[in-house]
């Protein structure tokens, strides 16, 4: 047992039962202020949003920014950061936990939560990135397994349903204790716990398949979660494109999926943490060994840029060249540069000293590596497009910038509030920190009727 | 056999030669009975009856394939474009014809003239650029619904109404051949009474793919694509692999001695999607390079 295991234990084992269940329920019940204006404003910008893909349907993709050539937008950008989100499930409920990483299962609900809700907007925004949204059922009814397109449909659904069943079996116990326990909540929300905890009594059976079904679970998602980022970068990788036609695209995505992925985990965890007074739940322990992991993480990312990037910019082949001439001094350089030197390289670097892992400037360098991975998303998709083999020539002026348009952002905008709405939600429904592992944890026994 | 092949494609330069000339009038006429071989009858849109020779109201009245027939290539044939660069000096009546063929604004053009120059000290020359029809299609092997697919007479075709506008087949394209319908195409009073066919990509339906289709309508009757009997220097050809001949309208002739003796050559053979559209190099031009302005006349 490590010091960190130690100090995170001494904090709530001095806690009985009946107190850490007060703890981790106290947000359920009731709606407060605060709650309320953020779910107003979560709705006002997805209302926005909805507004906005009103005018694109209307109207056609013509509200936006893309045009030939400049022909995948932020939309699929976005898409692509939100399956690297998606990944951070895995990363602590699956990797974490089997290399028997205690100290992380704080935060196993945090990270399937967010995944659910980043993959569940990913499905979203694809939808609305097509043309002829109305015909969606086509790629079932006609869908042709050669593609690429429908390896993703098929993981990304695989991966949903693999994520939802990881957070619900390891919910049942709660839901039962919220069954038990809660009383000042209204009549449908009893009902559904009553009916989601499955008759749990906490019997020695019970406890035996939920056991191993989480393990199975466990192992199962990991090469699932691989693949779910995996098979997004072969949606590039497989096209005949300078800058995307890369073998190193598939381990390139998802190391950078992970980095992005433990921000994000970093993120929730403060604000979770602050709105729900969880401070001897989400110690600063906790924030010490998310960074270093980020570090880690940062580190191998790092590596598969330098693969990513050294061999084309050295040989400066042809079109490819001008795509890497255009990235690291061109139009794009500032993102670039700005991109790989604060989203990446002086994470590295300041996370190496303690004082840069305490909660809030961890936040900050965090918010720094999402929106990195973020604007890294659009300079992968976009200038590739912008640089085909043959000349853009003879188009009008706009097919040869992308700048975003006002419905662009408003749908972006909204799918990151989507994501955020879904996080609130079920988190304001069960206990963000599994009760009954904190118990046993602490050798407590819970007791279910 | 082969020589006949041959023949019916001088005939059918000549035959698309007449329709240009006779000039398709407006009229939409519906079809009637079909009385003997040389005579029909039609009735015009203001209630008369007239008669006109076969081949104009073959013209006028020809059905183009639906959705499902257009999956069907022409039995026995394997089509092939040929563009001697040499004799492009971007007259642009290529462009020009395929918009009014297709119902095409400026903005979505199935080909580009472009001014390639290979390097600083060769001559720039202009590359007239179509839909490679590639034998080993990018487009076709990514697309997810199989919306575009590849017929056996070698045409690439887009179904708009099997489209989902994913737009992954132009990503997938190397030589950016495809155009997207970002708004919805106007609507004009000819493309309002055709029926939807893959083989004319007429009228275009908003939130889908199109590209060059090499005319499969214009090829069933026997006749030319519209690009190649505009072109005003012949510098378009087009014929039949499997007859192993090429025409330009004018003349007509053997595709392997014309791509052997005029050093034929693909666009981007590197890559093995294997095109349909070969090149003859911009040597010994008949006219040397000039700058010509975009929106020359038209």
């Amino acid at each position: 047992m490590n010091t960190v295991e130690n100090s995170n234990a001494t904090d709530i084992r001095a806690k009985s039962l009946e107190e850490i269940e007060q703890d981790l329920l106290a947000h359920i019940p009731g709606w407060r202020k605060k709650e309320k204006i953020w779910l107003i404003v979560l709705t006002v910008i997805i209302l926005i949003g909805v507004f906005a893909y009103y005018r694109q349907v209307r109207y056609g993709l013509i509200v936006t920014a893309m045009r030939d050539y400049t022909s995948w937008g932020i939309y699929i950008s976005n898409f692509v950061f939100f399956v690297a989100i998606s990944l951070v499930g895995s990363l602590v409920s699956s990797i974490l936990k089997l290399s028997n990483a205690t100290w992380s299962s704080p935060l196993t609900r945090i990270s399937e939560i967010i995944a659910i809700a980043a993959i569940i907007c990913a499905s979203i925004i694809i939808i609305v990135d097509m043309g002829r949204p109305d015909r969606f059922i086509y790629v079932i009814i006609y869908g042709r397994i050669q593609s690429p397109i429908i390896w993703d449909v098929i993981i990304i659904m695989t991966y949903l349903v693999i994520s939802l069943l990881l957070l619900y079996i390891s919910l049942i116990p709660d839901l039962a204790v919220c069954r038990d326990r809660l009383v000042n909540i209204p009549r449908w929300q009893k009902k559904f716990y009553k009916v989601f905890s499955l008759n749990w009594q906490g019997k020695k059976e019970q406890n035996e398949i939920i056991r191993k079904t989480s393990s199975i679970l466990c192992i199962m998602v990991i090469p699932v979660a691989f693949a779910i980022h995996t098979v997004t970068s072969w949606l590039f990788s497989t096209t005949w494109r300078p800058g995307w036609d890369s073998t190193n695209l598939g381990p390139y995505f998802v190391s950078g999926a992970l980095m992005a992925g433990a921000a994000v985990i970093i993120v929730a965890m403060f604000f979770i943490r602050n709105s729900m007074h969880l401070k001897e739940y989400i110690t600063d322990k906790l924030f010490d060994q998310m960074g270093k992991l980020l570090v880690l993480l940062s580190l191998v990312y790092l590596y598969f840029n330098i693969n990513e990037y050294l061999g084309p910019s050295f040989k400066m082949v042809g079109v490819e060249g001008e795509h890497i001439t255009e990235l690291f001094f061109g139009k794009y350089a500032y993102m670039y540069w700005l991109v790989q030197i604060f989203g990446m390289v002086i994470p590295i670097v300041v996370l190496i000293f303690k004082q840069a892992r305490k909660p809030v400037p961890l936040l900050l360098i965090s918010f720094l590596v999402i929106l990195g991975a973020w604007v890294k998303r659009f300079l992968i998709v976009i200038p590739s497009l912008q640089h085909p083999y043959l000349p853009i020539q003879d188009v009008d002026e706009s097919y040869l910038h992308y700048v975003p348009t006002w419905e662009e952002w408003a749908i972006t905008s909204a799918s990151f509030a989507g994501v955020l709405l879904i996080i609130t939600l079920i988190i304001k429904l069960v206990p963000v920190i599994p009760i009954w592992e904190m118990a046993e944890e602490n050798g407590l026994k819970i007791k279910w009727s | 056999m082969e020589k006949n092949q041959r023949r019916s494609f001088i005939k059918c330069g000549l035959a698309a030669g007449a329709i240009t000339l006779t000039g398709v009038s407006g009229c939409t006429p519906t079809r009637q009975e079909v009385e003997n071989d040389e005579k029909v009858k039609l009735l015009t849109p203001d209630g008369k009856l007239v008669e006109v020779s076969k081949s104009v109201a073959e013209a006028n009245t020809y059905q183009p394939a639906t959705p499902k027939e257009a999956r069907q290539g022409i039995p026995g044939k394997k089509f092939v474009m040929v563009v001697d660069l040499s004799r492009c000096t971007n007259a642009r009546k290529c462009i020009s014809s395929c918009e009014h063929h297709h119902q095409l604004t400026p903005d979505r053009p199935f080909i580009k003239v472009l001014k390639m120059q290979d390097n600083a000290d060769s001559s720039p020359y202009w590359m007239p650029k179509k839909c490679f029809q590639c034998d080993n299609p990018p487009c076709v092997k990514v697309c997810p619904v199989a919306a575009t697919y590849k017929r056996s007479d070698g045409i690439v075709l887009v179904d708009n109404e099997r489209c989902i506008g994913c737009r992954f087949c132009m990503s997938a394209c190397p030589y950016s051949a495809r155009v997207f319908n970002w708004g919805k195409p106007e609507e004009t009073e000819e493309t309002h009474h055709h029926s939807y066919s893959p083989e004319t990509s007429v009228p275009s339906k908003i939130g889908t793919v199109e590209k060059c289709d090499f005319c499969p309508d214009m090829l069933r009757q026997n006749k030319l694509p519209h690009c190649i009997t505009a072109c005003p220097n012949g510098a378009l050809y087009f014929g039949d692999k499997t007859a192993d001949a090429v025409t330009n309208g004018g003349e007509t002739v053997r595709l392997s001695t014309l791509l052997r003796e005029k050093a034929g050559y693909r666009y981007l053979e590197e890559l093995g999607t294997e095109p349909n559209v070969y090149y003859l190099p911009p040597a010994n031009r008949s006219v040397p390079f000039e700058e010509t302005l975009k929106d020359a006349e038209i």
